[in-house]
């Protein structure tokens, strides 16, 4: 164990990683770096053959992440990783297709094809990295962006109700749903590792800082007070209702797994036409 | 380690040890290594990189109880533990 970390001298992230490319381009603070060694670590304990694995990302800081990981993995164009993922896995069933992108591009420009692959209960795992905006752009007000939060486009507070994911997600069918924070970084890797395991849609909603714009609007100048925010109020509630774990600017933060259940995915059906009664 | 009352089986339990090893030209400061090491191994640097961030310094080693928390929440991969053959507890009291 020793000698195989030292003698290159890197992180042993380094192999799952374009290290060329490292320090990455995200922010002092920002929990996106987290959130990938949370899932590159989730992958290494897995146990699936890496060579089987793509990875998806659309576009936004989050969507960054496909072009420092190491794997066969696709930038796609904004809003569309969901749609590309779904022709990877329908071209090559044998392939574990991961989705990695932000609340943005999945749920605002994307929004139609995640209920639509989650519906189909396609064989994805989504990590959806939730900083309540879009980070890229300079910080404008999302579909994830709590009422009151303060964004760019938003100055004065924001008046529109925000999407619930893990609601979103369950309503439309993911067989697997589950929130963490960035700063639970082992338990948001044992949800990965769930994810990974499960047969069709699963969704992992990952809340993370985004110190520079979120967070600068809110009060939380530092990725370290956000994390401190999430260490005081978030509450782990396994099982609880999709429906209730709404996330409001200053309230609790409701985490833990929320749906795991067993339903034939969308191959499983097609192959299965005949015998379908 | 201090210990309250001898534990009866002390010459078996194993504490587990590492070395933190820190990728300085990585860093960006924030902190989160620092503040959330259960074992308060590290300090806020007082030398700062080529970029102007003040990476950790590992400044209680022989504290670290190879938990790998600082490795999987530093955000640059700039942090990590080589794990260290475990040391039999009674020989560290
Ligand atoms: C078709 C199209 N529309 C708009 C944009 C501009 N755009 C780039 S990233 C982004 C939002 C990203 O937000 P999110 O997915 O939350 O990622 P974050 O940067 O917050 O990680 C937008 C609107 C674009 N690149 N392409
Ligand atoms: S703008 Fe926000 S989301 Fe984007 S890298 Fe910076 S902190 Fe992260
Ligand atoms: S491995 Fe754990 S105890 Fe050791 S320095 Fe890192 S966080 Fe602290
Ligand atoms: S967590 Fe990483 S980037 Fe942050 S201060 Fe520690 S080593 Fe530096
Ligand atoms: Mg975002």
């Amino acid at each position: 164990m020793i000698d195989e970390q030292v003698l290159d001298g890197l992180h042993p992230m380094d192999k799952l990683l374009r290290a060329d490319r490292i320090p990455h381009i995200w922010c002092p603070g920002c929990g996106i770096g987290t959130v990938v060694y949370s899932f590159l670590s989730a992958l290494i304990k897995s146990g699936l053959d890496l060579d089987k694995v793509a990875v998806v990302s659309g576009i936004g800081c989050t969507g960054r992440a496909a072009g420092y990981i190491n794997l066969d993995s696709f930038h796609t164009t904004h809003g569309r990783a969901l749609p590309f993922a779904t022709g990877l896995k329908l071209g090559n069933p044998e392939l574990k297709v991961v989705v990695f992108s932000g609340d943005g591009d999945l749920i605002s420009i994307g929004g139609n094809h995640f209920i639509h692959a989650a519906r189909r209960n396609m064989d994805i795992a989504v990590i959806c990295v939730n900083n309540f905006t879009y980070g890229m752009t300079g910080g404008q007000l999302g579909p994830t962006t709590p009422i009151r939060a303060k964004t760019t486009t938003s100055p004065y507070g924001n008046t529109e109700h925000p999407f619930n994911l893990p609601y979103l997600a369950a309503a439309s069918g993911a067989v697997y749903v589950a929130r963490w924070t960035s700063l639970d970084a082992r338990r948001t890797e044992r949800a990965i590792g769930e994810a990974l395991a499960k047969k069709g849609f699963s969704f992992v909603e990952v809340i993370a800082p985004c110190p520079t714009l979120y967070g600068n609007m809110n009060k939380m100048k530092t990725g370290l007070d956000q994390m401190r925010f999430y260490e005081e109020n978030s509450v782990i509630r396994h099982g609880a209702e999709p429906k209730d774990v709404d996330i409001t600017l200053n309230g609790q933060i409701i985490v833990g797994k929320f749906v795991d259940i067993e339903k034939p995915t969308y191959l499983d059906l097609r192959d299965n036409i005949g015998s379908i009664v | 380690m201090k210990y309250w009352r001898r534990p009866l089986d002390l010459d078996k339990v194993c504490l587990p040890r590492a070395e933190v090893r820190i990728i300085e030209e990585r860093c960006k400061g924030c902190n989160y290594c620092v503040t959330y090491c259960p074992r308060n191994v590290l300090v806020t640097g007082e030398k700062f990189n080529s970029k102007g961030y003040y990476p950790p310094h590992v400044k209680n080693q022989d504290e670290c109880a190879s938990c790998g928390l600082c490795q999987m929440i530093c955000p640059e991969f700039a942090i990590y533990h080589i794990v260290q053959r475990p040391e039999v507890a009674e020989q560290s009291v």
